[in-house]
């Protein structure tokens, strides 16, 4: 059976994560190759790194992070943040990541998604749709949260699946660093309209808000950052948890 | 030397990484001619059934004609649908045809919410019914390439198509209908999930195929050296 994926997110500037890191066991807290290592032994189900701060000058300090993080460990590996052309993606994909996630970029430029899914397949390229509530449906945001981009989560999400994009990345801005768990209806509201897998994102704060997405969420992966961060709730026992309420997972 | 085929169907960046950690001794060959001298071929390879047009003619020739010579040959994800006689994804294009059977269209099951493409981890189980390899009542998977793997262990898949579980079928997996995860025919291997992204259990995997293309004897003194 199809388990329900796990992802932890690092956001990455100038190769180091930043969010505090107080794993006592690693030797260099801020490593983003030492933390995904970590991960790894938990048992998690995905990495993706973000790049916070996407300038140019980043962008060989994120080819580097992205390839330390690809020698150690053996797993899905996405990079975004300002992956704005052919030529960023290609640069995160040499170094070693598996799937690209678009987001301002695919806005603006929407037929970047297809000509990305006919260069290294859908499978490599995720449309990550950051948006709030207002009404009765769901805003998107570009630039990092801070301009409204005028379009529905729902309607966006359909035409990123038809452009070939072969995930969608739905981060809930309202939840987002609250803890108070994930919009399960936005998300279901987007996992009900296409056939690819949706990754739920903003507001993990407790073991019970995966058990939610997944169930009432209809979502097919959950990514948190901070809670693993922190090591408030490790990922094996997230895991344990999930198995006990039925929700396969891989353990 | 192993080589591993580039024929421009995806990424071969992880592939790459995966057999540097595991100490293989490995190239990308740039003529067929090449395969000749290979210990080994790897077929790796993401994406339309149609990318594997670049390997009709020479590289098929040569790739068919190492095996028939006893030649190692591990076939991922889309390199393993090669294998096969052909693909409903692309039926203008000829598979190597070393294994009998057409690789089809998942159907999913939207109903149950099981989608396509089916993305994710999924577990390996021993093959069973009438076209199932494993006797009924085996409990173990058989083969070289899955040694030291359980039944359940899970692998990263992310693909459209599949192959039918025929008796080459040494793992199988189900997503809404059950299709072939592992196949092994003497010297021909071949994985629909990618190993290489499929953490301890898929490094086991690759593993399990250098200790092949090594050849017995090495394999014997190195588990000699390590009682």
């Amino acid at each position: 059976m199809l388990t329900k994926r796990i992802i932890a997110c690092m956001d990455v500037r100038a190769g180091q994560v930043v969010k505090g890191v107080q794993f006592q066991q690693l030797r260099h807290a801020g490593d983003p190759a030492e933390l995904a290592a970590r991960y790894n032994v938990e048992g998690i189900d995905e990495v993706v790194i973000l790049d916070i701060t996407a300038t140019l000058e980043s962008r060989q300090a994120l080819a580097d992070t992205i390839s330390a993080v690809a020698r150690r460990i053996f797993l899905p590996l996405t990079v975004g943040g300002g992956i704005r052309s052919e030529d960023d993606a290609a640069a995160a994909v040499d170094a070693g990541a598996d799937k690209v996630s678009l987001n301002t970029a695919a806005l603006k430029n929407p037929a970047l998604i297809t000509t990305l899914a006919r260069r290294y397949g859908s499978q490599a390229v995720i449309v990550a749709i950051d948006a709030k509530r207002r009404g009765d449906g769901f805003a998107v945001y570009v630039r990092s949260g801070t301009s409204d981009a005028a379009r529905d989560a729902v309607e966006w999400a359909r035409e990123a699946e038809s452009r070939g994009a072969g995930e969608i990345l739905l981060t809930s801005m309202d939840r987002d660093g609250t803890r108070s768990g994930f919009d399960c209806e936005m998300t279901a509201a987007v996992a009900n309209a296409v056939n690819i897998p949706v990754i739920a994102s903003g507001g993990a704060g407790g073991l019970e808000h995966f058990c939610d997405v997944f169930t009432r969420g209809h979502a097919d992966a959950a990514l948190a950052a901070s809670i693993f961060h922190y090591a408030d709730t490790s990922v094996s026992e997230l895991k344990r948890y999930l198995r006990g309420r039925s929700i396969p997972v891989r353990i | 030397m192993i080589a591993l085929i580039d024929y421009g169907a995806g990424n071969l960046t992880s592939v790459r990484k995966a057999l540097t950690s595991l100490g293989a001794d490995y190239d990308t060959p740039s003529s067929p001619q090449e395969l000749a001298r290979c210990s080994a071929v790897i077929v790796p390879g993401v994406g339309n059934f149609a990318a594997t047009s670049a390997l009709v003619g020479p590289w098929r020739d040569a790739i068919g004609a190492a095996v028939r010579g006893g030649t190692p040959l591990f076939g991922i994800c889309l390199g393993m649908q090669w294998l096969f006689e052909g693909s409903d994804e692309a039926p203008e294009v000829p598979g190597l045809g070393v294994l009998p059977g057409r690789v089809t269209r998942l159907r999913g099951n939207a109903e149950a919410r099981l989608k396509i493409p089916h993305v994710g981890w999924n577990g390996l189980a021993v093959p069973r019914g009438p076209e199932g390899s494993a006797p009924l009542g085996h409990r173990n998977f058989t083969g070289r390439l899955l040694s030291r793997l359980e039944p359940g262990a899970h692998v990263y898949f992310t693909h459209s198509y599949a192959a039918p579980v025929t008796a080459d079928c040494v793992a199988a997996t189900t997503h809404a209908e059950t299709f072939a995860a592992v196949v092994e025919r003497g010297n021909v291997f071949g994985v629909q999930f990618h190993p290489e992204k499929s953490s301890e259990a898929g490094l086991q995997i690759i593993r399990n195929f250098l200790d092949v293309a090594r050849g017995p004897a090495v394999v014997a003194r190195r588990a000699e050296a390590e009682c």
